[in-house]
């Protein structure tokens, strides 16, 4: 007999009825509570795109549980009508390990900060990465610390003027991306607050992958870092200053899409497609190449050809493969054990091997 | 055969040696065997922290120390009657600890010259030859010489036959102490039997060898054999059984009778990591472990899964538990269970990891920030694991709160015989979790709606109708939602005071041990000091002295009746192992002139010490009085 235990039977009892979903609109995963970032924050078109991205998924509000660790975006879950912990500073990532594995039914979203995740809990971040747990991660990145007002972040490039740094800053930032795939991470994408659309979409996509999703988003704080992010924002720039990747198809951009990335062995350069170069030349996009996906990350504040031209800053899934996760690896052995280790007789386990008796 | 022999009514026995000469398994193997054979007993082992210290040096010496008796036996004994010593740093080491006359059985091969030098015994001088030794009875032989002889011809390498000479000794004391080989000829055929049968051979070959050399060797021929009745425990069934082995069971159990899934987050650290290795194992009970990246991942996994609707359980020692701190808050902040197990070690910082220690309670009492009430158990021994960490669980559980589980290297590591219980026997813990709601027609879900004991419902995703949203931040009474209004916050702290404070319903009352109920002294223990004061407390009882003891293993709350207890002596004494915690929550809580006893060298009380310690305090008492 294996041990079937109340959460067995209590998963089994309520088990969603997913051809009988309700019609879910974004306004069912709002909660009650006053939402209370600045005005024009950047998480404001977060929460609402997450919002709308909720009945596409397919999931019971029931069984959806968002965890945040602490900051600005971190009080998230609040907004969210779903399962929620706003939990401690950098370690949501551990607090969902421990849910996810031992509930694989749930689906778990986190919800974490530059600082929340970049530094206090860099671990954390790293460790979940490397494990594949099957959650998704959504990192708010406004390079500040906003809730404590100001401070620069690890992820604040390099002389930035904050308030903690008044001759500018002297910390090497963190490439979030580069990080990801260094921590061997099945998931590694990268959307912005400004571009709903697509921000949805990447969403919608990191909801479908198994494993561990991370999902970097752009996200511009009014208050203490207005701007960061406004050459890939605004739509004057965007056009040159970033590019949306397409598995399967060549890296274009620019406003008339006739720049291009291409590839001259491993080395990546930007190129005007016209006479010398033709689509054809360029670098198409591979989601499975892990050699390409760390090229694409490097595409960050590294001048292209040496000539003071950037490369664009990519935007959409850099990677994205399958390998096992972590909280499956851990259902299946305990459900190995259950089914092969014979009665799970307690007596049997608290007598042990040598006993006395004493008349 | 011995020439006629002596009955004695308890032996404290030491084997000592360099850390790679199998001295914790020597002890373990004769101590399975004693208790088999019916013999209460207590042991200590003490070993260096590093896993292989230089050899032959006296940092490097691990030693497992055994008292067994044939009358209740409660401490490991204060001083030894006989001492092994495979090298000259193990005698170096722990001379101080055998009786005058005692037996000292020495492997002469571990002194030559260089294990003199390695041991930094002067130049040219060896305490074998230089009389040094003559209040003892010195016992010598050559073990590496003995092993050579008696396995030389099986081919083994060297390694292999050195690897051996700890059976010669466990042989040799087999037959001093009237002891069967089966028991150990049986574990080391389990242990290699199948994957290297020769290796099992060669061990049983040099435990028999050390065997007979007892029987027929002409030091030995005048000396009899030892002999100690089996003791007048309760009868029924026992086993032997370490402190670590009863907590891991008591979970086991705990979540069987729950009926619940267990969840372990951790993070190896010494003396707790046994636990994982435990838990490990018992998947098939439906128990996750999860080895973290650190302690407090450990602990935020836990919680996680506690969240979830499992028993989360995280294990550490003081510095590890210190990294959990903000942690264990939130789990306050949450009402949702967790259970935390301390194995105390010396403290502060790393201080000496494999030394036992008490030090930690006020660190579980008070060491998170804020007003951050939870609930403290301590077991007294080591089958006493058993029962408090099925407690701990049981009341986290009932009362939707993390409790600290604090035990210590000594009880963690130790070993006793267990009267175990069966499985009908264990009461059911009842969990239940709160159930779905449609919105036409329930009202609408307050996570933070209590029953009369104050305690919130466990409300797990996956239920429909009951989504909410739980945090760090402040709640406000009954809904949940965050609140910085200055009344909730009062009422909300007073709430989890209220809600600790009421779980002294749900606990036994605390009973006096041994003496009367009220009286002229009263010794009151908390965790692993209990066998040391119950044995001081019987003599001094014996001797005529108005003496009780009462020893706490529910520390926060504390038992209902214990404030009234306390106040029936005209004096009470409180010893630890540390430098004053329990004695400074006692006189704080009850406002009583409680006495402290305190000393922290690593190791448990001694019986004459702590003896001693009580009659000059209650000297002292008397003569201020008259």
């Amino acid at each position: 007999m294996s041990v079937q235990t109340l959460i067995d039977n209590f998963v089994k009892e309520n088990e969603a009825d997913l051809t009988a979903l309700p019609d879910y609109s974004g306004k069912d995963f709002s909660s009650d509570q006053d939402v209370r970032w600045c005005p024009g924050c950047g998480d404001y078109t977060i929460l609402k795109q997450v919002q709308n991205a909720m009945p596409e998924l397919g999931i019971a509000k029931k069984d959806i549980v968002f965890i945040s660790g602490i900051g600005c975006s971190s009080r998230f879950p609040y907004y969210m009508d779903t399962f929620g912990m706003h939990s401690i500073h950098g370690r949501a990532p551990a607090i969902a390990t421990g849910l996810k594995t031992s509930r694989p039914d749930l689906t778990v979203w986190i919800i974490t900060g530059d600082g929340d995740s970049l530094s206090i809990g860099a671990n954390h971040f790293a460790q979940l990465l490397r494990r594949n747990v099957n959650v998704n991660l959504l990192l708010f990145n406004n390079e500040i610390y906003g809730l404590t007002k100001g401070q620069y972040s690890p992820a604040s490039p390099k002389g930035m003027v904050t308030k903690s740094t008044p001759y500018g800053s002297i910390d090497n930032p963190f490439n979030p991306l580069a990080l990801s795939l260094g921590a061997d991470g099945s998931f590694v994408a990268r959307a912005m607050d400004r571009d709903p659309k697509h921000l949805k979409e990447m969403i919608l996509r990191s909801h479908k992958h198994q494993g561990t999703s991370m999902l970097e988003i752009y996200q511009n704080c009014i208050v203490f870092n207005d701007g960061a992010f406004e050459l890939f924002t605004d739509k004057k720039t965007r056009p040159q200053e970033a590019i949306y990747l397409e598995h399967g198809e060549p890296l274009v951009f620019g406003k008339e899409k006739d720049r291009g990335v291409r590839l001259d062995g491993l080395k990546p350069e930007v190129v005007t497609l016209g006479d010398d170069f033709s689509k054809d030349d360029l670098w198409v996009h591979d989601e499975q190449d892990s050699t390409k996906a760390h090229l694409l990350s490097k595409f960050f504040e590294h001048p292209a050809n040496g000539e003071g031209v950037q490369f664009p800053r990519p935007f959409g899934v850099l990677y994205a493969i399958d390998r096992p996760c972590y909280d499956e690896g851990v259902v299946a052995q305990v459900q190995h054990a259950k089914e092969t280790q014979g009665e799970a007789n307690l007596d049997a386990l608290i007598q042990g091997n040598e006993t006395w008796v004493v008349k | 055969m011995s020439t006629k022999d002596q009955v004695h009514e308890d032996v404290t026995i030491r084997f000592a040696g360099d850390s790679g000469d199998g001295m914790q398994l020597t002890g373990s193997l004769f101590t399975n065997t004693t208790a088999l054979l019916g013999n209460d007993l207590r042991t200590l082992p003490e070993f260096p922290a590093e896993i292989r210290a230089p050899q032959g040096t006296v940092p490097g010496v691990s030693s497992f120390q055994l008292q067994f008796g044939s009358r209740k036996i409660l401490t490991p004994g204060d001083e030894c009657d006989a001492l092994v010593v495979m090298n000259s740093a193990a005698l170096k080491a722990n001379l101080s600890l055998l009786k005058k006359g005692g037996t000292i059985i020495a492997n002469t091969a571990g002194f030559d010259k260089k294990n003199l030098n390695l041991a930094k015994y002067p130049e040219g001088v060896n305490p074998l030859e230089d009389g040094s030794l003559d209040d003892y009875e010195l016992i010598e032989i050559d073990v590496n010489k003995m092993v050579k002889e008696a396995i030389g011809d099986m081919g083994l390498g060297y390694k292999d036959e050195d690897r051996t000479k700890n059976m010669f000794v466990l042989g040799l004391l087999y037959w001093m102490y009237s002891r069967p080989l089966d028991s150990t000829i049986d574990f080391l055929n389990l242990k290699f039997g199948k994957k290297k049968p020769e290796i099992a051979d060669a061990n049983i070959r040099v435990l028999k060898a050390g065997y007979y050399y007892g029987e027929t060797a002409e030091i030995f021929s005048s000396r009899s054999q030892i002999t100690v009745e089996q003791a007048d425990l309760e009868p029924g069934t026992y086993r032997n059984i370490t402190g670590n082995e009863a907590l891991v069971l008591g979970l086991v159990a705990a979540a069987r009778k729950a009926n619940m899934p267990m969840f372990l987050g951790t993070y190896p650290i010494t003396p707790a990591s046994d636990v994982l290795h435990g838990l490990a194992q018992h998947k098939k009970f439906g128990i996750t472990t999860f080895q973290a990246e650190d302690e407090i991942a450990a602990c935020s996994s836990a919680i996680g899964a506690s969240f979830g609707g499992s028993i989360g359980v995280t294990s550490s020692s003081g510095p590890g538990i210190a990294l959990k701190g903000e942690a264990i808050g939130l789990a306050v902040m949450l009402e949702l269970p967790l259970v935390v197990l301390n194995i105390q070690r010396a403290g502060p910082s790393t201080g000496m990891p494999t030394k036992t220690e008490q030090a930690d309670l006020m660190q579980a009492v008070y060491g998170r920030n804020g007003e951050s009430p939870l609930l403290i158990v301590a077991p007294s021994s080591p089958a006493d694991c058993f029962e408090m960490a099925f407690e701990a669980v049981r009341i986290s559980l009932e009362h939707m709160t993390p409790v600290i589980f604090l035990s210590d290297g000594y009880i963690a590591n130790g070993s006793e015989p267990w009267k175990f219980p069966k499985e009908s026997e264990l009461a059911n813990i009842n969990v239940e979790f709160e159930k779905p709601r449609h919105a036409e027609e329930d009202e609408p879900f307050m996570p933070y709606r209590r029953d009369d004991r104050l305690v919130r419902k466990w409300a797990i995703p996956g239920t429909e109708g009951i989504e909410h949203r739980v945090g760090g931040l402040e709640k406000e009474d009954v809904t949940g939602n965050v609140s910085y209004d200055p009344d909730n916050h009062q009422k909300m702290t007073n709430i989890r005071r209220d809600k600790r404070d009421l779980v002294a319903n749900n606990i036994p009352e605390q009973n006096i041990d041994q003496g009367n109920e009220t009286g002229d002294v009263l010794i009151l223990g908390w965790g692993g000091t209990y066998g040391s004061i119950k044995t001081v407390v019987h003599q001094l009882r014996r001797e005529g002295m108005d003496i009780s003891h009462a020893h706490l293993r529910y520390i926060n709350p504390f038992p209902k009746n214990l404030e009234k207890l306390l106040k029936g002596f005209n004096q009470v004494i409180v010893p630890e192992i540390n430098d004053g915690q329990l004695v400074r929550l006692i006189r704080s809580e009850f406002l009583i002139p409680a006495m402290p006893i305190n000393k922290v060298k690593g190791r448990p009380f001694g019986v004459s010490e702590l003896k001693q310690e009580i009659l000059d305090l209650v000297g002292e008492e008397t003569a201020t009085k008259s």
